[in-house]
């Protein structure tokens, strides 16, 4: 099973907090999109696998045309075994879904979106400078679940003078509208960003950790009382609705990362593109990837497995562990467990290795812990 | 003998005198184009790396000047107060220095410091004004601080550039011209002044001597005169870029001897080198030893690897004679050493040598000077306090005395005020400011020697955006009150961050040490509090809060290896950490007081 990501890297406006790749001048998108069909040509024969999901992601997609959208489904379709009924996810924000949009977008192969929402309230989206507002964010949504049935929301939490109850009603109108699946982050600051500058300029006030601890924790329990799962430590989704393309992320899943600072895996080694618009375009224009490759070592891979797998129910597979890593790595990954089993923050349960719910908020540092480093 | 001309270059830190050196050895064809390379006497990778000599190095050069062959024994020297005894033994081995005074940054501390050590043994001073090629050079007024400092005529210093080449081939000649032969008797029994050693692993111990009277021949049965110990001299030879056996080395001439000495320590520079059958009647004057000026405990980070540490602090002591060390042990810290250091320099390339060379990862504890104590008992008895441990309990004290130094500091006029305000606080107390010129002042303080291990270097940079040099030497104990303020984490003493503090500051600075804490120990899954107590009384309390939301949100495709790379780093730096009680703590935080003010 193989993935398929596509970065769109354009956007209306820079949201203060992103430290994504995108550019805010729309010039060159027509040779953009002619460069991202011509990389997926050029790298049709790197998976082995068929495809099974499909993602848009960005930027912003739903920037494209869906004449734009439907040049490049046609190349995946063209170049790649796609299997029956694939994944294909598009990222969207609301304030491009409109009626007509979203009807088109219903007509194409594309069966699932992802709506950047982040808060139900115009104070929190002007506070993180989003173009869209309170009522595109919920207008939207209304009409996209009526023309969808797979869809998720992002929320982002944690956001200055964002009370709890404030983050309750956030959450309750998502419930309310009955969307399947919730992506949900805490508000971080990236370095170089507005928000990192206006931070440390005293423009805005530092991010408060307690406050999104709180957060955290009303997401976790007011999604498990309305049927959702956390399935990963920021996707929430209902039965039949978890994201197939970013499980395979964490499932150490071969994908192809396509167009300007796209990720790729191979199960041996990974690569990413270059993050420049006009360095991509060029390079592809004369036929070479503008790629970087790491070829990772069996700690990397290990590593990797421990940090990924303990975000997921999933958890990690012991035996999976020792096959891949052999018995000695096994013994030394429940042996540097021991203390956080004792503490009830680790626990294995039917031969996998899975964080508590008293852990979810300490699994970056548990990883590290469980690391293998020299 | 009268062909042979022997120098050290002395100068304050960075004026030159390693690159200066460079373009000596290439004039003389001592290298070959192929071997040049920037101060290519720094052959440390410590020296390299941080563009400093910290070790002498002695090299013979040899030069036709009017026809005539002459061997010319270059010692370069390092500018550090620090390593200020490394001057001391190379200038006694030599006739001659050359003092190199930056163009633009003219007289510093250590220009003065060690043109006083090259004046009280009698050498001949060719003073050069180095680096005129920079834009900021200022000849005519530093040339006239020159004339004031040696009382010399403005002809007699030389314009050079260590970068361009400049004015190398007269310092040469002057070299030939100024600097007088050595004099000494072939035929007297032999006399040598050992001056330096070197540790090499395959050779053993490398002696560097200078012979006054006689000669060392290969074979030769010797001894050394201070140590008592006798030897065969197995290989005697001269210093090029390498070594150069010889049959004999003779007096006025510098060489190197090896005996098959294993260990440093059997070794006294300064010692007198005779024939063990026809021996000297006079020992050849020698140098004070070196003595440590800073102490601080050094312990593995993890306790197992005590005995690899030992091994790996004997062999460099093996190369560095001037680290000194005992055993000792804390509570919080398991077993470790008490070292003594010749300064904050010395102590941070210690530590830095024992990571690179022996892969060990080491705790240093908080520096502090050797006190002296007396008990109300035996009031007369001095009690070596060498540790925060060591000073008896105050209901027992008599009183302590403290080491002193004179502190000499050249700064612009400008900035006199705030260095001034920065010693008074430091408990310096002035005894004269001179001004060199309108603009320069050298400014003398009566100072202790803690407060200068106390972050003071730092802050004199800080305060003089850069414009001051320092130097200083001890001049005794005197009488002060000390007090010991422990640190309590999580309610639990930890010995080792223990720290000496004169009364009237211990309040102040045992706040600071707690703040600094806070921000240095990482957050635990508790809270942790921070305590600074005098005995029994608490004078400052901090809190460590408890560590509650430690994940990133995202990690997709492109955040993986971003995100594993940075919990691998994070897992690096806990290997680093000490565990002491359940508190975690890093490495740094055990030398956080003495940077209080960052
Ligand atoms: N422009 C210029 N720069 C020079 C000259 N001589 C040395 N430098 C630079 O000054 C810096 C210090 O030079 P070194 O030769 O290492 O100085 P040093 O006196 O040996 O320093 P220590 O041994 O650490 O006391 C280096 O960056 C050199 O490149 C010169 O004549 N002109
Ligand atoms: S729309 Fe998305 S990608 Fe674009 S700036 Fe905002 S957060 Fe970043
Ligand atoms: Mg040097």
């Amino acid at each position: 099973m193989s993935g398929i990501y596509i970065h769109i890297p354009f956007c209306k406006q820079a949201c203060y907090y992103c430290d994504f790749h995108f550019s805010v001048s729309l010039k060159r998108k027509e040779e953009m999109i002619k460069a991202i069909g011509m990389e997926l040509q050029l790298r049709k024969d790197e998976l082995k696998n068929n495809v099974e999901t499909i993602y848009f992601g960005g930027g912003t997609p739903s920037l494209l045309t869906i004449d734009e959208l439907q040049f490049l489904i046609d190349i995946v379709y063209q170049n790649y075994k796609v299997i029956e009924d694939p994944e294909i996810t598009l990222e969207a924000n609301p304030d491009d879904l409109t009626e007509e949009k979203i009807k088109e977008l219903a007509a194409t192969k594309i069966n699932r979106l992802s709506i950047g929402v982040q808060s139900f309230f115009d104070d929190d989206l002007q506070f993180m400078n989003r173009v869209h507002n309170a009522k595109e964010a919920k207008g939207s949504l209304l009409m996209a679940m009526y023309h969808f049935d797979n869809i998720t929301i992002d929320l982002i939490y944690g956001v200055p003078k964002m009370t709890n109850e404030k983050w309750r009603n956030n959450l309750n109108i998502a419930f309310e509208m009955d969307v399947p699946h919730i992506s949900s982050y805490a508000l971080t600051v990236e370095n170089r960003t507005a928000l990192a500058n206006f931070i440390r300029k005293g423009k805005y006030p530092a991010l408060d950790e307690d406050l999104a601890q709180q957060h955290f924790k009303i997401l976790v329990e007011e999604s498990r009382k309305h049927h959702f799962i956390q399935y990963e430590i920021s996707n929430f989704g209902k039965e039949g609705y978890f994201s197939k393309h970013n499980t395979s992320y964490w499932q150490g899943r071969n994908y192809l990362g396509i167009g300007p600072s796209a990720h790729s895996y191979d199960g041996i080694s990974r690569s990413w593109n270059v993050s420049n618009n006009a360095r991509y375009i060029k390079s592809i224009q004369q036929n070479k990837l503008p790629q970087e490759i790491e070829i990772l070592t069996i700690n990397d891979r290990f590593n990797e497995t421990i940090m990924t797998g303990l975000r997921t129910i999933w958890g990690i597979s012991l035996q999976k562990i020792e096959n891949d890593f052999g018995p000695d790595i096994k013994n030394e990954l429940i042996e540097n467990a021991q203390e956080y089993l004792k503490n009830k923050i680790l626990k294995i349960k039917d031969g996998k290795l899975l964080i508590t719910e008293k852990g979810k908020f300490l699994a970056d540092g548990i990883a590290a812990d469980l690391f293998i480093v020299n | 003998m009268k062909n042979i001309r022997n120098f050290s270059i002395i100068a304050h830190i960075d004026h030159g005198k390693s690159t200066l050196a460079d373009r000596l050895l290439e004039l003389t064809n001592t290298i070959t184009n192929r071997e040049k390379q920037d101060q290519l006497l720094d052959t440390m990778d410590l020296e390299r790396e941080r563009g400093i000599t910290i070790k002498s190095h002695a090299v013979q050069m040899e030069y036709t000047y009017k026809g005539e062959v002459y061997i010319l024994n270059l010692i370069d020297t390092p500018g550090h107060v620090d390593f200020s005894y490394e001057v001391s033994r190379s200038i006694a081995a030599c006739e001659g220095a050359l003092l190199i005074v930056d163009a633009a940054q003219s007289i510093q501390a250590q220009t003065i410091s060690n043109l006083y050590l090259a004046l009280e043994n009698d050498l001949e001073i060719i003073p050069i004004l180095n680096k005129v090629d920079l834009p900021s050079a200022n000849p005519e007024e530093v040339t006239d601080d020159i004339v004031d400092l040696l009382g010399c005529d403005p002809e007699e210093i030389i314009h050079a550039s260590g970068k361009t080449g400049f004015g190398v081939e007269e310092i040469l000649e002057a070299i030939i011209e100024r600097i007088p032969a050595p004099k000494g008797d072939v035929n007297a029994p032999l006399q040598a002044l050992i001056f330096d050693s070197v540790y090499n692993s395959y050779r053993g111990v490398e002696t560097y001597f200078r012979v006054f009277n006689g000669d060392i021949k290969k074979g030769q049965h010797i001894k050394f005169v201070a140590t008592g110990n006798d030897y065969f001299a197995d290989e005697v030879g001269t210093l090029k870029l390498n070594q150069i056996p010889r049959k004999s080395i003779k007096a006025g001439d510098v060489g190197y001897l090896i005996t098959g000495i294993k260990t440093a320590s059997e070794i006294k520079v300064g010692d007198t080198i005779t024939d063990a059958d026809n021996p000297t009647k006079n020992m050849v004057e020698g140098f004070e030893d070196v003595k440590p000026m800073v102490f601080a405990g050094i312990y593995p980070v993890d306790t197992e690897d005590y005995e690899e540490l030992r091994s790996s602090m004997e062999k460099l002591k093996l190369n560095d004679a001037s680290l000194v060390f005992v055993p000792e042990s804390s509570a919080a810290l398991g077993f470790g050493f008490r070292c003594g250091f010749l300064g904050m320099l010395h102590l941070e390339i210690i530590q830095e040598r024992l990571e690179r060379e022996f892969d060990m990862t080491v705790i240093t504890t908080v520096p502090n000077v050797s006190y002296h104590a007396f008990t109300n008992k035996k009031p007369n008895e001095i009690i070596l306090v060498n540790n925060p441990s060591d000073l008896p309990e105050p209901s027992t004290l008599n009183r302590v005395e403290e080491p002193f130094i004179k502190a000499s500091i050249i700064t612009k006029s400008e900035f006199v005020g705030p260095v001034m305000s920065l010693c008074i606080e430091k408990r310096g107390e002035i005894t004269h400011q001179t001004y060199l010129t309108t603009e320069r002042v050298e400014l003398n303080f009566d100072m202790p020697l803690s407060e200068i291990v106390f972050d003071f270097y730092d802050r004199l940079k800080t305060v003089s955006k850069g414009y001051a040099s320092f130097d200083y030497h001890p001049i005794g104990l005197r009488e002060s009150k000390l007090v010991r303020v422990d640190i309590l984490l999580n309610g639990q003493l930890v010995d080792a961050l223990s720290a000496l503090l004169h009364t009237d500051n211990a309040y102040g600075i045992g706040k600071k040490i707690c703040e600094k804490l806070r921000k240095l120990i990482p957050r635990q899954q508790f809270d942790i509090p921070i305590q600074a107590a005098i005995g029994a009384k608490i004078i400052a309390r901090e809190t460590i809060k408890a560590l509650r939301k430690d994940v990133t949100a995202k990690c997709y495709g492109g955040d993986i290896t971003r995100k594993r790379k940075l919990l691998e780093k994070q897992k690096k730096g806990k290997k680093r950490m000490r565990q002491v009680g359940n508190v975690q703590i890093p490495q740094q935080a055990f030398m956080a007081v003495l940077k209080l003010n960052d």
